[in-house]
């Protein structure tokens, strides 16, 4: 499942700061970061319950939004400018 | 879901574990954040660290850490508690006991290795436009082609291995006409290794190194022991079932990427270095350039041509392994080599 995940988090005050660590930490472990609140997930429908059952736990649905793309395999996409990605199927060589 | 493989080239490299992810840094700068559900292994060439924490989280998601040196020896691997299929290995031992048995099995292997040999060279035939050339590619087709025949009336493992030494002796002595751009900077005599001598001898050798690691994996992965072989008889350290599992996939995969990437000038002189005594090494492009095909090749589909299901190249060593596996445990009567077009 290719996956699009997007969200804003109040950050006035402390507890929301922590929720955005938190809600942005689970992202990062199942998807890589294309802009600062939005991330790409490739991931398995195991994968998928994990992560969105986490994610639904960190927020608070009375002050955060959050939003799931559920992207198609042909999707196709555009990228200008800086912050490129990574393709994590591509061959990883450092 | 496509999983990776996570290729630690550059020396001196460090990964660490931040929550679910790998994060690989070179001189303190991060290169690369890597989620682990990407992740099906790691291999490490030469001098690169990995935190204990980054350890057990493969170990938690039954991703082996590969080491080899940096001119691609195979030293070891890491992985967690094996999957202890213990009545597939006995199969595996009692079959490696048999001699009649062993040798039905290392027919197959040797049958596959030919007949894979003998494609390779047809398609070389038919694309090469130098009549000579092509009568010499087209009179080794035909001598692989006649060991094959008289394979099939061999039953005794010596036999059996004079035969597969025959058919590369035919192979490589044609290998120079699959060439048909760069000639005189990768000429090739005679196979050599430990150490390869010339860059040819350097690229089979790398390859071999890469596509014996994943018959490795994918022996282990199906519970099977891959030291415990039947054309290659067992020696201490020696990975015989994996090396007997190689055999189908050396022309298929290692000898024409090789071929493919001089053809195409992916590769070139400047991506080997001589050594001192007559050894030639890659350069640190020249293996990055290698594996990069390699992995490449490996996210092609083929048809498989006994399941008859599209697969990933990179998946055939584990059908292969399975199907071998079938085999051991009585399911099917022979191992079924993968033949492909």
């Amino acid at each position: 499942m290719f996956i699009l995940i997007t969200y804003d988090v109040s950050t006035v005050e402390k507890a929301g700061r922590r929720r955005l660590r938190r809600v942005a930490q689970a992202c990062k472990d199942y998807g890589l970061r294309v802009q600062n609140s939005v991330f790409e997930c490739k991931v398995d429908a195991k994968n998928w319950v994990l992560l969105r059952a986490r994610l639904l736990e960190e927020i608070n649905e009375k002050e955060d939004s959050l939003r799931f793309y559920f992207l198609d395999a042909d999707v196709t996409f555009e990228h200008h400018g800086t912050k490129k990605p990574i393709d994590l199927e591509e061959p990883l060589i450092v | 879901m496509k999983q990776n493989t996570l290729y630690l080239t550059t020396q001196g490299a460090y990964v660490s574990r931040d929550h679910l992810t790998l994060k690989i840094e070179v001189e303190k700068e991060l290169k690369l954040a890597v989620p682990i559900h990407h992740l099906e292994s790691v291999c490490i060439f030469g001098h690169s660290l990995m935190s204990p924490p980054a350890a057990e989280l493969c170990w938690e998601h039954g991703v082996p850490i590969n080491y080899f040196s940096e001119n691609g020896y195979f030293i070891g691997r890491w992985e967690g508690v094996p999957n202890t299929s213990v009545l597939l290995r006995r199969a595996q031992y009692r079959v490696a006991d048999d001699r009649r048995a062993s040798a039905l099995i290392a027919r197959q292997c040797v049958a596959g290795k030919l007949q894979n040999s003998r494609q390779s060279v047809l398609r070389s035939a038919r694309e090469t436009t130098a009549t000579e050339e092509r009568d010499r590619l087209q009179s080794c087709a035909t001598d692989l082609a006649s060991l094959l025949r008289m394979l099939e009336h061999v039953g005794d493992l010596d036999e059996i291995r004079g035969m597969e030494g025959q058919g590369a002796n035919v192979y490589f002595g044609v290998f120079d006409f699959h060439l048909r751009q760069q000639r005189d900077d990768f000429s090739f005599r005679v196979r050599s290794r430990r150490p390869p001598r010339d860059a040819v001898n350097c690229l089979l050798s790398f390859l071999y190194a890469l596509v014996r690691h994943d018959c490795i994996a994918a022996l282990t992965a199906t519970g099977l022991d891959p030291f415990v072989g039947y054309l290659h008889a067992e020696r201490p350290n020696r990975p015989s079932l994996a090396l007997d599992l190689m055999e189908e996939f050396r022309p298929l995969l290692a000898d024409r990427l090789a071929i493919t990437m001089i053809n195409r000038k992916q590769i070139g002189p400047k991506d080997f270095a001589p050594r001192e005594g007559g050894a030639v090494e890659f350069s640190p492009t020249g293996r990055k350039a290698v594996i990069t095909g390699y992995q490449t090749r490996k996210q092609e589909t083929v048809q498989h041509p006994v399941l008859e299901q599209q697969c990933r190249i990179g998946q055939l060593m584990l059908i292969q392994a399975r199907i071998l596996a079938r085999h051991l445990r009585g399911d099917i009567p022979e191992y079924l080599p993968c033949v492909l077009r």
